[in-house]
């Protein structure tokens, strides 16, 4: 019976190609649109994970009371034994430690007195231990202007609008004039090394980079970070298993006593990003499920197009005995095969430009230029699993829906009326 | 009956204004007392944090209102720190790094050594008359010393403060608490004044205690461990030059 449909669909070009191709566009369609909205998404939060939240952070309680301040005076203390811990207990995370710090850096003239100086947001960054993959994560490589990636202790990036404002090039010195972990004053020399962009304006207007321990020995912290970011192995938030992760942390380490204690927050629990995190999901979910709404009532139509078109050729399949649950059946399994034909090219052409789009990327760098926002500079899709199954419920059960109604008028045809058209056909 | 109702509603008010001397008066007397034409101090900075607490001891020389000089004894981080002010001009040398930073514009609102003072706060030797009205607005006592409430509001936009209100003991003139204000009347400092003693016969503070109210940690003591007043400062102190020496 299948073979015999197989052949009949493979034989008639017109029962089967146009429907096949309409059905593989709507899923392609699907799939690519999924993919896209989801990476869209999750690029914007993986990048302040990257250069802000982790994917999980552990601070102090107290420095988390206060995180935007960026409290060193209020860092965890004891950071290599709870690192080690942690690691232990979660092998399959990357653990980084981060100190963010304030300051003004001052450029010297050629007497060793104040030039110029400027207000400073640092980060410091475990630059040369290439297995922390900071680099990579902050996009250093890719974001450098001028100069190099700091080579030697006691080397920083600057930002390329502050160093200009600072008049200073790669291979000058700057002072960092900040505060000990203790609350003691600390001016400490660096060499800029290179300077960088990265395309968020926050970051831009006054930024060093250097590496942390550097940045232990400027301000007092031996053995002590502000911040602990953990990232999960896939390289995407995990939105359940980061709460999980916190949840179970805190039980374990945190105390409402000691108000030094360690405590993990997810991304979802910094800042705002349990309302941006809710609304990625349901905006993903949303904007999926009027694709698939739209692309199913396109297939639908096709079903019902398609079984319309065939209203002579039941008419004479009736008038010459056969059954009519036979034919029925026989358009629903030709449309069965359509749509998983249909599904199954439509989701591997989907997939595959996904793949382009998630490893290519679309440039939008020229039109962030001035956006307060942080937003990747290239958007890129994201294949999820979800991809491989959704474009089946636009692409099979629309197309198997629409027959299954059109052909509901195949048992209100008479046998007597069936004659009379066909002599009208024959004319 | 009524008449005399009236007479005492207009008199009353008059009779208690009539109590308190004039602001401006007690604001003259308090520069008297605390000004000097120079001073030598030896100073104890207690930071108390919410890790602990941290001293930092320092030797200051100041001329007038314009001219100062502090090098920082201890601890060991910060032992040979100097700090020199000319006028509205605050440079600061590090001996580890051999620089001379100038410290200006916003920055001069920043911490001292993470204490609950200012650059700006240390610079302030001004006198209160040369940039505030005064207005006395009650009496209060505090430690049994008898005390006026003047309230202090700023006649130029040059002071970090344009609000004061300060506790004066009425026969030492000198303040024994006091609260500094924003423009929009927010409490941004507390300070509060002890071991009042007399030195070449001024009434002085030995030990002062700053509340940031905008920071977490619980304060600054400054104590003043040694003082002399009008003793005579070699100029050659207030130069860019003795910051490296």
């Amino acid at each position: 019976m299948i073979r015999f449909i197989i052949k009949g669909l493979l034989r008639d070009k017109h029962r089967s190609i146009l429907p096949i191709i309409i059905v593989s566009i709507g899923v392609m369609l699907t799939v690519l649109m999924h993919c896209y909205i989801t990476g869209v998404m999750g690029d914007t939060l993986e990048l302040t994970a990257r250069f802000s939240t982790g994917h999980v952070k552990v601070m102090s309680r107290v420095y988390a009371e206060n995180s935007d301040l960026a409290p060193n005076d209020l860092a965890l203390i004891d950071v290599k034994e709870l690192r080690e811990n942690i690691e232990a207990q979660y092998p399959d995370m990357t653990w980084v430690e981060r100190i963010k710090f304030g300051g003004l850096v001052d450029a010297p003239d050629e007497f060793g007195e104040t030039y110029a100086q400027g207000p400073a947001m640092g980060i410091a960054i475990d630059i040369f231990n290439e297995g922390s993959g900071e680099i990579d994560r902050m996009n250093l490589r890719e974001s450098i202007v001028r100069g190099a990636i700091p080579e030697s202790p006691g080397e920083v990036l600057l930002s390329e609008d502050f160093s200009q404002n600072l008049g200073v090039n790669p291979g000058d010195e700057v002072t960092l004039i900040s505060a000990t972990m203790y609350g003691g004053m600390s001016i400490s020399n660096f060499k800029v090394s290179g300077t960088v962009i990265f395309g968020i304006p926050a970051m831009d207007r006054g930024a060093m980079i250097a590496d942390i321990e550097d940045i232990r020995l400027a301000l007092d912290m031996n053995d002590a970070t502000g911040e602990l970011l953990g990232y999960f192995g896939g390289g995407y938030y995990e939105d359940e298993n980061a709460v999980a992760l916190s949840t179970e942390f805190n039980e374990k380490y945190s105390s409402n006593e000691d108000e030094f204690s360690p405590m993990m927050v997810s991304m979802r629990d910094q800042n705002t990003f349990a309302t941006m995190i809710d609304m990625a999901d349901s905006l993903a979910g949303i904007i999926a499920f009027v694709f698939i709404l739209i692309m199913s009532t396109v297939l639908w139509n096709t079903g019902l197009i398609g079984g319309l078109r065939r209203y002579g050729e039941v008419g004479l399949r009736l008038a010459i005995g056969e059954e009519k649950g036979h034919i029925y059946r026989s358009m629903i399994s030709e449309s069965v095969l359509i749509g998983i034909v249909g599904s199954v090219s439509g989701t591997i052409f989907g997939l595959f430009f996904a793949y382009l789009l998630q490893t290519k990327g679309i440039d939008i760098s020229g039109m962030m230029e001035g956006s307060t926002m942080m937003m990747p500079g290239i958007i890129r899709a994201r294949i999820t699993p979800e991809a491989y199954y959704l474009g089946f419920i636009p692409g099979l059960f629309s197309i198997v829906l629409g027959t299954l109604l059109s052909g509901i008028g195949i048992y209100k045809r008479q046998t007597a009326q069936l004659f009379k058209e066909l002599d009208a056909w024959g004319g | 009956m009524t008449r005399l109702i009236f007479l005492i509603s207009i008199i009353f008010p008059l009779s208690l204004a009539a109590q308190f001397p004039e602001g401006d008066v007690i604001m003259d007397k308090i520069d008297k007392n605390m000004s000097a034409k120079s001073m030598i101090h030896t100073s104890k900075m207690v930071i108390h944090g919410k890790r602990g607490d941290r001293t930092i001891e320092s030797k200051s020389w100041i001329v007038g209102d314009e001219k100062a000089f502090t090098e920082y004894l201890n601890p060991a981080r910060e032992r040979g720190t100097k700090m020199l002010k000319l006028e509205d001009k605050l440079w600061l040398y590090s001996p580890s790094t051999d620089r001379t930073i100038q410290i200006a514009g916003h920055m001069l609102r920043q911490s001292l050594m993470g204490s609950d003072l200012s650059y700006e706060d240390m610079m302030d030797d001004s006198k209160l008359s040369d940039h505030y009205d005064a207005t006395v607005t009650g009496e209060e006592q505090i430690e049994s010393r008898n005390c006026w409430i003047i309230e202090m509001n700023a006649t130029d936009n040059t002071v970090s403060y344009p609000k004061r209100i300060v506790w004066v003991d009425k026969d030492r003139n000198v303040p024994l608490k006091e609260e500094l204000y924003a423009k929009s009347g927010k409490l941004l400092k507390k300070t509060e004044l002890f071991d009042v003693k007399q030195v070449a016969g001024k009434w002085f503070p030995m030990r002062i205690v700053f509340n940031d109210m905008l920071k977490t940690g619980k304060g600054t003591e400054f104590v003043i461990t040694e003082i002399e007043f009008d003793k005579e400062i070699p100029e050659v102190i207030f130069s860019k030059a003795s910051l490296k020496k």
